[in-house]
């Protein structure tokens, strides 16, 4: 693919792309990020699929919590470790250094305190993974700007009175949020529309229009 | 905590819209309530299960500060252990069960409290785990109880046997997995008191249990579940017939006590949202009040039945002493009061599971568990199943029971590299 084909592949909108083997892209970019054999808490695991992922993949120690009834006792019955609760709330039983990755994988803009659960996944954990929808999207902007209503795109269908979404924010919202809770960006990725880097090491305004999400590894501050 | 066939549909319906059940009629084909209560009875010390025996050189130490021997345990299995023994699963049953989980009833003929789960190709695979199913220590049913003989005197125990907690019915199972040769259990599963012996078994022997599921549990007895059962115990102790718990001695039985305990207790299992369904206010084969205490409602005659058929089957002493051990259970007291304590450094895995319409062992039990098995660091699955069933969910036919219970132990079962 060269690189205009690679942008044209960027500009588009498709529903989230799955490997070969089925797997979303965007949780095994995710799950790159995670050394094998270590010990990670999915914060919204959802059915578990990133989960099995890790598991089989990564070989972790993976356990999840999730808010949703049907999602916990799918995965569940998959034979995975998950738990229902909420993490606005949950995280808060957990001891310190717990884990060796908390992930939160395209969850946060849906948490009541998205800056305490930040907060406290990096108490939970020793790095943190988050991925979020980016709302500074161009397609989002353009879709406001032209339309003058609410943005929904396929990866984010809701709309503004039933969405579970309610702090949305752009790349660099949250790049901000990063730099308030002292914490440090090791690595950070910018997905196009099928969950797949953007092939362009550009700086986060660019990103910031580009990336229909992206992805952050995140340590403490010193 | 009920037997799955006195909870369920089939006995309820037939029930609820055939023969009253005032003065202790009952469904079933021949006999008078005594003639089963003689056949419960001889169960106590000749049960129609296997028995392991435990001598002068094995006694059990209790923790009332006594040691109590011999004694002997009542136990079911189904299945093959595998020459590894690695398949063994122990089922620890609820306040009112007993051994015969996947077996028909010796004494009321009924099919197992738990085929809903266990059989050959169910979630508890008969056809590949070897499925353990013990008498509790203060049952009725041929482990060692209050009905059975006390070799010192050649009288049954009644009071005299020292009360028991549930940690010392777990003590009693583990002497019986000694004696079965097995070390480590791929999994202990219980619902009710059956999950309150799964986290004491978890705690006591971590590291021969793989995996643990109690279902519909508490790591401690609630003050309304204790007022509860007291209400049961001091309808068993004022009726005359118990005669100071010397009931077998002098030849009576507190048939009405322990019929009416388990009337009470028998609503606590429900919701109201499964009382309404299932009865509402309809009337009792007839077509208007009859102005009388008579079984009215429908409800009031399935209770009625629910206590007599209970009695046919069930010791009152044991209804005693087996409330009583749920009553003391506090699994957190034991541990500094610190219930992540109990599972400090425990490698088993748990699966929880509980029911949003069960308002005795409501999910914020189990959810209290979860936390503390997260600070422990325990690896702890949880589910919380929508039914309006109540604390009985754990006995029916739940889908997602099913679903969860399949795949937590088909997962133990591929980590310990049991073949399919």
């Amino acid at each position: 693919m060269n690189a205009r084909e690679a942008l044209i592949q960027d500009l588009t909108m498709k529903e989230a792309a799955r490997a070969a083997s089925g797997a979303r892209v965007d949780l095994l970019l995710i799950a790159e990020l995670v050394e094998p054999g270590s010990r990670v808490l999915d914060v919204g695991a959802g059915d578990g699929e990133l989960l099995a992922l890790l598991a089989n993949t990564r070989g972790c120690d993976a356990r999840g919590i999730e808010i949703s009834r049907a999602g916990v006792n799918a995965g569940v019955a998959r034979g995975l470790a998950i738990i229902q609760g909420d993490a606005d709330i949950d995280l808060a039983d957990y001891p310190d250094d717990a884990f060796d990755y908390v992930i939160l994988s395209q969850t946060l803009q849906a948490t009541r305190r998205p800056k305490w659960v930040l907060e406290q996944m990096l108490r939970v954990g020793r790095r943190v993974i988050v991925s979020i929808p980016n709302f500074g999207f161009w397609r989002m902007r353009l879709d406001l700007l032209l339309n003058g209503r609410m943005p929904s795109t396929e990866n984010l269908p809701y709309s503004w009175y039933d969405t579970p979404n309610i702090h949305f924010c752009t790349i660099r919202d949250f790049v901000a949020l990063v730099e308030e809770v002292g914490a440090r960006i090791e690595h950070a990725t910018a997905l196009n529309g099928y969950g797949q880097k953007v092939r362009f090491n550009l700086p986060w305004a660019v990103w910031n229009l580009l990336g229909e999400q992206a992805v952050f590894l995140l340590s403490r501050g010193k | 905590m009920n037997d799955r066939n006195e909870a369920a549909s089939p006995a309820t319906g037939t029930h609820a819209t055939g023969t009253p059940a005032a003065g202790g009629a009952d469904d079933r084909p021949v006999g008078p309530g005594r003639a089963y209560e003689a056949l419960a009875r001889a169960q106590a010390d000749f049960p129609q299960s296997e028995l392991a025996h435990f001598g002068p050189d094995t006694p059990l130490t209790l923790d009332a500060g006594v040691t109590l021997t011999p004694f002997q345990v009542a136990y079911q299995t189904y299945g093959t252990l595998n020459a590894d023994k690695s398949n063994a699963i122990l089922i620890c049953h609820a306040l009112s069960g007993d051994q015969h989980a996947a077996n028909v009833h010796p004494v009321t003929g009924k099919p197992g409290w738990w085929e809903t789960l266990i059989g050959p190709g169910k979630p508890i695979d008969t056809d590949r785990f070897f499925v353990i199913a013990s008498n509790v220590l203060g049952g009725c049913l041929g482990t060692t109880g209050p009905s059975s003989i006390n070799p010192k005197t050649g009288f049954p125990y009644g009071l005299d046997l020292p009360v028991v907690t549930i940690r010392d019915m777990v003590r009693a199972q583990a002497m019986l997995i000694d004696r079965l040769g097995i070390d480590k259990l791929l999994a202990v599963v219980g619902g009710s008191m059956g999950g309150m012996q799964v986290l004491q078994w978890a705690a006591s022997y971590p590291e021969r249990v793989f995996a643990a599921m109690p279902m519909a549990a508490a790591a401690r007895h609630s003050a309304q579940n204790i007022a509860f059962h007291e209400v049961g115990r001091q309808a068993v102790m004022a009726d005359p017939d118990w005669r100071q718990g010397r009931y077998l001695l002098e030849g009576t039985s507190p048939r009405r006590g322990l019929a009416v305990a388990r009337m009470a207790a028998h609503i606590t299992y429900m919701s109201d949202g499964s009382l309404h369904r299932k009865f509402g206010r309809r009337l009792q084969d007839r077509d208007g009040r009859t102005f009388s205490f008579d079984a009215d409602f429908q409800v009031e005659s399935y209770l009625r039945h629910q206590g007599e058929a209970f009695v046919d089957r069930f010791d009152a002493n044991s209804y005693l002493y087996v409330t009583r051990a749920m009553d003391y259970f506090d699994l957190a007291a034991d541990y500094g009061g610190v219930l992540a304590n109990a599972f400090k450094g425990v490698k088993t895995r748990f699966c929880l599971v509980s029911f949003t319409s069960d308002w005795l062992f409501p999910t914020s039990d189990s959810r209290a568990i979860v936390h503390a098995l997260n600070a422990a660091g325990a690896p702890v699955s949880f589910a919380e199943i929508e039914s309006d069933k109540g604390h009985d969910a754990f006995l029916l036919d739940e889908p997602e029971l099913t679903a969860i219970t399949r795949g937590f132990l088909d997962s133990a079962a591929r980590a310990v590299g049991i073949a399919r």
